[in-house]
């Protein structure tokens, strides 16, 4: 009966017991319960914030750069869409067997990636290749490494080549411009990159776009005033001849008479935009409008241009050149031969340096000075070329009475291939100048005249003997077109003064003369295989060129009888 | 005849479904919450574990075989559970010490015992072994008991819990010490004696701190400040309250939790899986999967009150607490309340061992309350 009792009592107590124990997990309980409450719906917005703040990111869209084309739309350069590979280092290092497969794949040396996933530990991002093919991207991602992703960019390529790569000039690996024309146009080829903002998991993969904050704005297109037709024959042309002549350079740039447009703009040596290991400032540097060269004779058309706008001297007059040598303080200045009296289309036909220092020394320097600043001497183009140097022409009052003579001549003075080939444009334009423009103009070029239209004419007509078989550079007559033009040869001058053996051949000329056209200039540096003078040189790449290019423009043969006439007889003679 | 009676109502028609049941020693109730929560289970670890059939079928096998134990435990009377406790502890304690001294590491601790055929965790066993041989030690005393009897069970219960901890596995060592420790309070604690214990408790608090290992050290400092430590011990529970508490009262969706999908959140299938469930299911999910626990743990306390003797009345008390201690050290963990301990949430988180343990426990239950004596109330 006790044992009853104790039963009944310890029951009681037992209940009691477990009532006491189960309400203080009820009480845990409810702790539980406030907590949850507390996190899901008091603090709901503070914690759904912060898991965006986790898994959102603000990412840049790349942006189509612009594609450039020359005049007559052949694509120059375009964008293509390319995919880098980039790992997360922490994460492929987790991966270190497949890393073998994963370096074939994406062609590099398994080392190489072992290296550099290992010597930075803390990064989360690194390129393990950029610009693959998407094709050879996607073969990467098959793989499935943890840690390898994708981005994608846009990469340059330049179906021309070398042919416009200095022209073009390049960009880098992202995707901006760092040379020549993709340099200056930047702003405008680059367009802007949007921003979206995407999801991310921990390791950085892209879950979802959420929302698109920016869209991306492409870049626009650049339509250049360079005919690719014309653009190739001077290639082609001037890297012959360099070649030929075992030149060091060479620079060759044609001008539309009457807009101011550049058609063809080369040099060489080359170098291929496609390929980064030909990257050397030696080869992509644009000759043509960054670098100077004294003009020689080829600065006379420009000389007897100022002399007969001055109105000291009459389009037939006469200068004595006699005994064909003259002394000017220390100097003497000479002739080949003595020429005596001669007219000012015999000083240019027989390159009279005797004659045209006469000429220069009768002016007044600042009148010649400013003639020769209108022909576009020593100021920039309009062309904002990166680089692009202005050449030299002192100041006036600087002169000495040697140095306005040899000026006369082409010595003391430095000018662009570019800006030589510009005055000769001004020359072959009634006197009127366009600004220079390497992008193709959609309305009337702005010209405006700065020498006498008749005394254009008048100089244009002196410099077409030059061309015959008695002239210079009866090489540079092209058959069925009247052709204007100048030679010149002059020495180098380096730091230890002017060189007897290391000669620059220039030809300057304008086509057809009857209705000018095209004017260029052709100049190589240093022919060394014995012939150097630009007759020899530089002017048969003229004739050759803008033989064809006029073919090509479609513009219609002189029927000047005599010009044409002289022209195939010396080809017949000059050309093998 | 009423076969079953509950605190869900009285039933005195039977079907064939629960004559089945009283002749497998099953509670219909019981059975049911347990069914439901692991059900529930399933759909959570779908989705945080990542959509793989492979892991579902595994975990299901798993069920299967913790439910089949449950089943055969509950075919045993509650009498022989009482007799075989002290040699299922002398077992138990006999395994930890051959698991300090051969036991093989893994994952930095070293608990697991490798028997040829399994590899075994005796701690596992001793979930059960401790609570067992402490009622059995008061089932035939009187209840309170004296100090010399409280001191030795106190024993009974340390040593085993000591063990475990220096595997070092405090998680298990906890359990198993609070499924002892409920045992003394279920049989009887005078209020003194509680403060005393709790007195105990605070002095003891420096000198286990000092024999706690760094990690440990490390996380209860994380759990007092997580932010000190954002990307290194502190991590997990930054990311888990985050997942949680951006789900809101219904959540972002099943298979929509951007937390645990985006692998945010760390051990998303197995110890913080509760994590998941907040955020892709929201306060509600979580609401519904605790009153699960609650009906389970709630059953398991009306079995200890009908139980018909000392024992059973103290291990199925401590059996339905233990289970309760459980959800809450995980989910309170998984919340920020309690410091990071590796405890499983019962019958949902992907594992295998502890699902075992707990459904041999619960089949204990069932035979404590299936083998009663009808006839001698």
């Amino acid at each position: 009966m006790k044992r009853r009792i104790d039963q009944d009592l310890f029951e009681r107590r037992f209940r009691r017991r477990m009532l006491f124990v189960a309400a203080s997990f009820a009480l845990l309980g409810m702790l539980l319960g406030g907590r949850a409450v507390k996190l899901q719906f008091v603090d709901q917005a503070f914690f759904a914030r912060q898991g965006d703040a986790r898994q959102m990111r603000e990412v840049d869209i790349a942006a189509h750069r612009g594609t450039i084309t020359d005049r007559r739309g052949e694509p120059l350069a375009v964008s293509s869409p390319v995919d880098s590979v980039w790992a997360n280092p922490a994460e492929l290092r987790n991966a270190r067997d497949r890393i073998p497969e994963l370096a074939q794949r994406v062609g590099r040396e398994p080392e190489w990636i072992l290296r550099a996933i290992s010597s930075q530990p803390e990064r989360e991002f690194l390129y393990l290749r950029r610009h693959l093919p998407p094709e050879q991207a996607a073969a990467v991602m098959e793989l499935g490494i943890p840690g390898v992703h994708l981005q994608r960019e846009y990469r340059r390529f330049y179906p021309t080549g070398e042919v416009t790569g200095h022209l073009l000039g390049f960009t880098n690996i992202d995707d901006a411009g760092q040379e020549g024309l993709e340099l200056a146009y930047d702003h405008w080829l680059a367009g802007q990159p949007g921003r979206k903002r995407v999801r991310r998991d921990r390791l950085g993969n892209i879950i979802e776009d959420v929302a698109s904050i920016r869209e991306a704005r492409p870049g626009r297109d650049l339509r250049l005033s360079i005919d690719l037709r014309i653009q190739y024959l001077a290639y082609r042309e001037l890297k012959r001849a360099v070649q030929a002549h075992q030149a060091r350079s060479g620079s060759m740039v044609i001008l539309d008479v009457r807009t101011g447009e550049v058609l063809a703009m080369v040099n060489q040596p080359n170098f291929n935009p496609n390929d980064r290991g030909q990257l050397q400032a030696e080869r992509y540097r644009n000759r043509a409008t960054n670098d100077i060269f004294e003009p020689g004779s080829s600065i006379k058309p420009l000389i007897i241009a100022a002399a007969l706008s001055s109105g000291k001297f009459a389009v037939d007059a006469e200068i004595d050149t006699a005994p064909g040598w003259l002394t000017i303080g220390t100097k003497t200045i000479e002739d080949r031969d003595n020429l005596g009296r001669i007219d000012f289309a015999t000083l240019l036909l027989r390159s009279s340096n005797v004659g045209a220092s006469k000429v220069a020394l009768a002016l007044e320097p600042r009148q010649l000075w400013s003639e020769l600043r209108r022909f576009g001497l020593g100021e920039v183009s309009a062309t904002g070329f990166p680089g692009e140097s202005a050449g030299v022409l002192m100041e006036p009052e600087l002169w000495r009475p040697i140095g306005q003579a040899t000026l006369a001549y082409g010595y003391g003075l430095s000018v662009t291939p570019l800006q030589l080939a510009h005055a000769y444009a001004v020359l072959g334009a009634d006197g009127r100048a366009a600004p220079v423009s390497m992008l193709a103009l959609n309305r009337p070029a702005q010209l405006q005249q700065v020498i006498e239209p008749a005394v254009a004419r008048a100089v244009l007509e002196m410099m077409q003997p030059v061309v015959s078989a008695e002239g210079t550079a009866p090489r540079a007559a092209i058959p069925g077109y009247r052709v204007a033009g100048k030679t010149g040869t002059a020495r180098k001058f380096t730091s230890g003064g002017y060189h007897d053996d290391r000669y620059l051949s220039v030809f300057g000329g304008i086509a057809p003369a009857s209705e000018p056209q095209l004017a260029a200039v052709v100049m190589i540096d240093e022919p060394s295989t014995g012939v150097y003078y630009g007759g020899e040189v530089a002017a048969p790449v003229f004739a050759r060129v803008l033989g064809d290019a006029l073919r090509i423009l479609g513009i219609p043969p002189d029927d000047g009888a005599g010009a044409r006439s002289a022209g195939t007889l010396v080809q017949a003679a000059g050309q093998p | 005849m009423a076969v079953s009676s509950s605190v869900f109502g009285e039933r005195h028609s039977l079907g064939l479904g629960a004559r089945l049941l009283a002749a497998l020693k099953l509670d219909a109730p019981l059975l049911l919450g347990l069914a439901a929560i692991a059900a529930f289970g399933l759909v959570v670890l779908w989705s945080a574990g990542g959509q793989e059939p492979g892991l579902l079928v595994r975990q299901l096998v798993r069920l299967g075989v913790a439910f089949g134990v449950m089943l055969v435990v509950a075919q045993v009377p509650p009498k022989m559970l009482r007799l075989w406790s002290p040699w299922l502890f002398a077992l138990g304690l006999a395994l930890l010490v051959a698991v300090l001294l051969v036991g093989d590491v893994g994952k930095g601790a070293q608990r697991w015992l490798d028997l040829g055929v399994v590899r075994f965790q005796p701690s596992e066993l001793m979930k059960l072994a401790v609570p067992m041989m402490a009622a059995w030690y008061l089932h035939d005393r009187p209840l309170p008991p004296r100090l010399g009897e409280l001191a030795l069970v106190v024993v009974v219960v340390a040593v085993p819990a000591v063990l475990i901890a220096r595997q070092p596995d405090l998680g298990t060592a906890l359990l198993v010490a609070s499924a002892g420790i409920l045992v003394v309070l279920l049989g009887g604690l005078r209020v003194r004696m509680i403060l005393l214990l709790g007195a105990v408790a605070a002095v003891l608090a420096p000198v286990l701190w000092h024999f706690m290992h760094d990690y440990q050290r490390r996380r209860v400092l994380t759990f007092l400040q997580p932010e000190s430590d954002p990307l290194g011990s502190g991590y997990h529970i930054i990311q888990s309250k985050i997942a949680i508490g951006s789900g809101g009262l219904f959540g972002k969706g099943w298979g929509n939790g951007s937390q645990a999908q985006l692998e945010f959140l760390p051990e998303r299938s197995t110890d913080f899986i509760f994590a998941v469930l907040g955020e892709e299911f929201g306060l509600l999910g979580l609401g519904l999967l605790l009153v699960g626990y609650l009906v389970v743990v709630g059953r398991g306390l009306f079995i200890a009150l009908q139980a018909q003797d000392t024992f059973s009345r103290l291990l199925a008390g401590s059996i339905s607490l233990t289970f309760f201690v459980y959800v809450f050290v995980n989910t309170g963990m998984v919340t920020g309340l309690l410091p990071v301990v590796g405890v499983p949430l019962p019958l949902v988180s992907y594992g295998g061992t502890s699902m075992v343990t707990l459904m041999a426990g619960f089949g204990m239950l069932m035979s404590i309350h299936g083998h009663r004596n009808l006839l001698a109330r």
